[in-house]
């Protein structure tokens, strides 16, 4: 026999397997989800999710399709919520202190509250690498978030109103582009590609015969 | 909850682990493949396949699931839809948020064309962002496009089309490039050298990752792009059908309103269908890897109005879904865990196979394990082998697994299973569709001179099997291609009068055939409530 527990969605009450997700527990009561469900694997940030259980104070964040249904539990879907992307030129922008100053001024509003990352759903140190963004080091801001999936649930519980998911963003582009090191031997392959260096080659392999192929194939050399 | 059975038998896998540490089990030979393949991949499995009843594909194989959609009449067939009213107007009109969308929506909009973006979800509501493992190059010294051509090519079963695999392989250098240049954090040592990995089926360590989050690093870095150029994208919108016009070009699509149920107009130059996969249409019953929004569409309005399909039906199950436990099952675990090191071991504690073959004779041999040969692992909903993870502490020092593939860390935290210290339990789940709509090298269908295809969508780039790694790069390579030539295409093109006649010749089609089309398709999304089940 299943065990049925019973939960609130939007402060209606269903019956539902203990041993579903939220999602699925929303879909068993009988939602069809268009919004507030995207990958269901915990990589897009669709569901954000906010809940309390029936007689506890505390008010928990978590993705829907990554957390388990538990008795008396109040849930309401965030499948939007406001967030601020800025936009910008990632060809004229560089990566000094007064970018952010420029675009995400709202982060020296700060007030240290931690909020941000009580409500991460992935766990992350979010005040932390806003900290880092405030005082410029974006490595260290994208080394911070780079598990964000942008749920958005920090920035619902931010009182100044940050959109952390988007400074983290910009962090991490500016770190990709301007602040990581230069990758010479791709660099150098671009060019050998771009000067005909290999067109000899492909035109040749292209137009071997199967069981040629199947024989160069089978016998490659695998690097260990 | 574990079982005793599960228990009992991580026990056997944690007695063998010294003695397999620093063995690499046999690779098969060809024939060896070949009979495995025979015998236990769910392509070869006849009952999951339907016939193609008309069009240019009739009389073909095709899953049955998606059978049933390209025999079922359109949506919008006896619905009244007013093509002159229009909505949206664009030179390119892009189908699809994911990562061939984006990129083609911003070299469109590079190359100086007027873009809109429409999706029945969120841009970046896609396989890419759930993309985990990595993006194959050939960029260092000891690799050539050559060689990634020859292991694309054999491990595609010699059915790759050259022209489109050489276009894979020669631009693969230049898409990474263009990636780190827009800011993708690629991993990399300190003197800029990418780290690269092995995936099924490389002879050369090509695979670049960003973590585990590579494909959800490269997503949310061309959404960035995208709406910083303010590029229209237009979310909860799904194209549910082509609009053609009476030259036989297409001139846009039929839009639906996810949340109102309004239709409305896109007319544009030229289309481009990025529309992805079908791991939601469950072929067989297979769990999947897939997004919520991956069943097909474009592959249902592409073929409606005319354009051909290729290998549509090699399917690709992905060798490690997640077996238990039941709150993620199905749901990816990235191949660059076995790139990293782990084993796969049946439930004797015994290396059943070289842990790095291709996808489609890993799957099938997981699978012959655990049905045959009876070595599974019972799981309260069926069976699975092991993913022996901490053999990548021991390999790669402690903390590897943190550093390396923090989401699966974290998605088995999640359930108390520490796969730092305690294997995990897989089986194949339904990944990634082979074929798709037929395309040539510029990317453009061959039956229609101003529809292109990008992404998933297309088939023939990986023939019948597709290499880890090889997906993230054609949606680059590919949707970067088809956002430059629709653009230059649309400078040439004049519409002429607007119609959907190809829906209903569609129709009239079936009911000679003599097809009971009770379904409508598109399926835009899969029926999870449970009344709809």
């Amino acid at each position: 026999m299943q065990e049925m527990i019973d939960v609130y969605f939007f402060g209606k009450r269903y019956s539902v397997p203990a041993d579903l997700t939220i999602m699925t527990a929303m879909e068993y009561a009988g939602y069809t989800l268009s919004r507030g469900c995207g990958c269901r694997h915990g990589f897009c940030g669709a569901c954000a999710t906010i809940y309390r259980v029936k007689g506890k104070n505390e008010l928990k964040t978590c993705l829907a399709c990554q957390t388990q249904v538990e008795a008396g539990m109040y849930v309401a879907s965030i499948p939007f919520f406001p967030t601020d992307k800025r936009t910008y030129d990632i060809e004229q922008i560089k990566p000094t202190e007064q970018i952010m100053m420029e675009l995400y001024p709202e982060i020296y509003s700060c007030i240290g509250c931690n909020a941000c990352t009580k409500a991460c759903t992935q766990d992350l140190d979010v005040m932390q690498y806003i900290a880092y963004a405030q005082r410029g080091d974006f490595e260290a801001c994208a080394e911070e978030s780079f598990d964000c999936v942008g749920c958005g649930c920090c920035s619902t519980r931010c009182p100044a109103g940050i959109s952390h998911p988007m400074v983290g963003v910009l962090a991490r582009r500016l770190t990709g582009k301007y602040i990581a090191p230069e990758t010479a031997h791709l660099k150098k392959r671009v060019e050998e590609v771009r000067k005909g260096a290999f067109d000899e080659l492909i035109e040749q392999i292209m137009e071997k015969p199967i069981t040629e192929m199947k024989e160069l194939y089978n016998t490659r050399e695998i690097e260990k | 909850m574990i079982t005793e059975a599960m228990r009992e038998s991580i026990k056997k896998v944690e007695a063998t682990r010294a003695e397999r540490m620093g063995v690499e089990p046999k690779r098969m030979t060809a024939d060896e493949k070949d009979a495995l393949l025979k015998a236990y991949h769910p392509d070869y499995r006849e009952n999951g396949f339907a016939d193609i009843k008309i069009g240019p594909n009739k009389g073909q194989k095709v899953p049955a699931e998606l059978g049933s959609l390209l025999n079922s009449n359109s949506r919008i067939l006896h619905k009244k839809i007013d093509l002159s009213k229009v909505d949206y107007e664009a030179d390119v009109l892009v189908i699809g948020g994911g990562g061939a969308g984006a990129s083609a929506a911003i070299e469109a909009h590079e190359a100086g064309a007027g873009v809109v973006m429409v999706t029945k979800l969120r841009i970046g509501d896609a396989n890419t962002m759930m993309a985990e493992g990595g993006i194959q190059a050939a960029d260092k010294e000891n690799d050539s496009p050559v060689q990634h051509y020859l292991d694309a090519f054999g491990g595609g079963h010699f059915a790759a089309r050259p022209e489109l695999l050489k276009r894979l392989v020669m631009e693969a250098p230049d898409a990474i490039k263009w990636l780190n240049e827009l800011g993708v954090m690629f991993d990399k040592d300190a003197d800029g050298r990418m780290v690269t990995t092995h995936g099924g089926g490389t002879s050369r360590k090509r695979m670049h990752a960003c973590k585990d989050y590579s494909g959800a690093e490269i997503m949310r870095t061309l959404r960035d792009e995208v709406l910083n150029r303010d590029i229209p994208v237009v979310e909860f919108t799904a194209a549910v059908e082509l609009i053609k016009d009476d030259k036989g070009q297409v001139a846009g699509a039929v839009l639906l309103n996810m949340e109102t149920g309004d239709y409305m107009v896109a007319k544009a130059k030229t289309v481009i269908i990025a529309t992805g996969g079908a791991g939601r249409l469950h072929y067989q019953n297979f769990p999947t890897s897939n997004h919520y929004g991956a069943t097909a569409d474009g592959l249902v309005m592409g073929y409606r109005a005319g354009a051909p399909l290729l290998y549509q039906e090699t399917i690709q199950y992905h060798p490690t879904g997640v077996a238990y436990p039941s709150q993620i099952f199905g749901a990816l675990v990235t191949e660059k865990v076995r790139s990293l090191g782990a084993m796969l071991i049946n439930a004797e504690g015994e290396a059943f196979m070289h842990p790095l073959e291709t996808r489609d004779v890993s799957a099938a041999s997981i699978i012959r394990e655990c049905s045959d040969r009876g070595k599974g692992v019972e799981t309260p909903l069926g069976s699975g082998v092991w993913l022996d993870t901490p053999m990548i502490e021991m390999l790669g020092g402690e903390g590897t697994i943190e550093k390396r593939i923090p989401a699966m860390l974290r998605m088995y935290l999640n359930y108390d299973i520490d796969m730092r210290k305690e294997p995990i339990l897989i089986y194949p789940t339904l990944h990634y569709q082979n074929g798709g709509l037929e395309i040539g090298g510029e990317g453009f269908t061959k039956a229609i001179d101003n529809l292109l295809v990008a992404g998933e969508a297309v088939g023939g780039i990986h023939g019948k099997n597709r290499l880890m790694g090889n997906s993230l790069l054609d949606i680059i390579v590919f949707g970067r291609n088809a956002g430059k030539a629709a653009a230059q295409k649309a400078k040439k093109i004049k519409l002429g009068t607007f119609n959907l006649d190809h829906v209903v010749q569609y129709a009239e089609e079936l009911k000679k055939a003599g097809v009971e089309a009770d379904d409508i398709s598109p399926l835009l999304l899969p029926q999870y409530a449970r009344h709809e089940r």
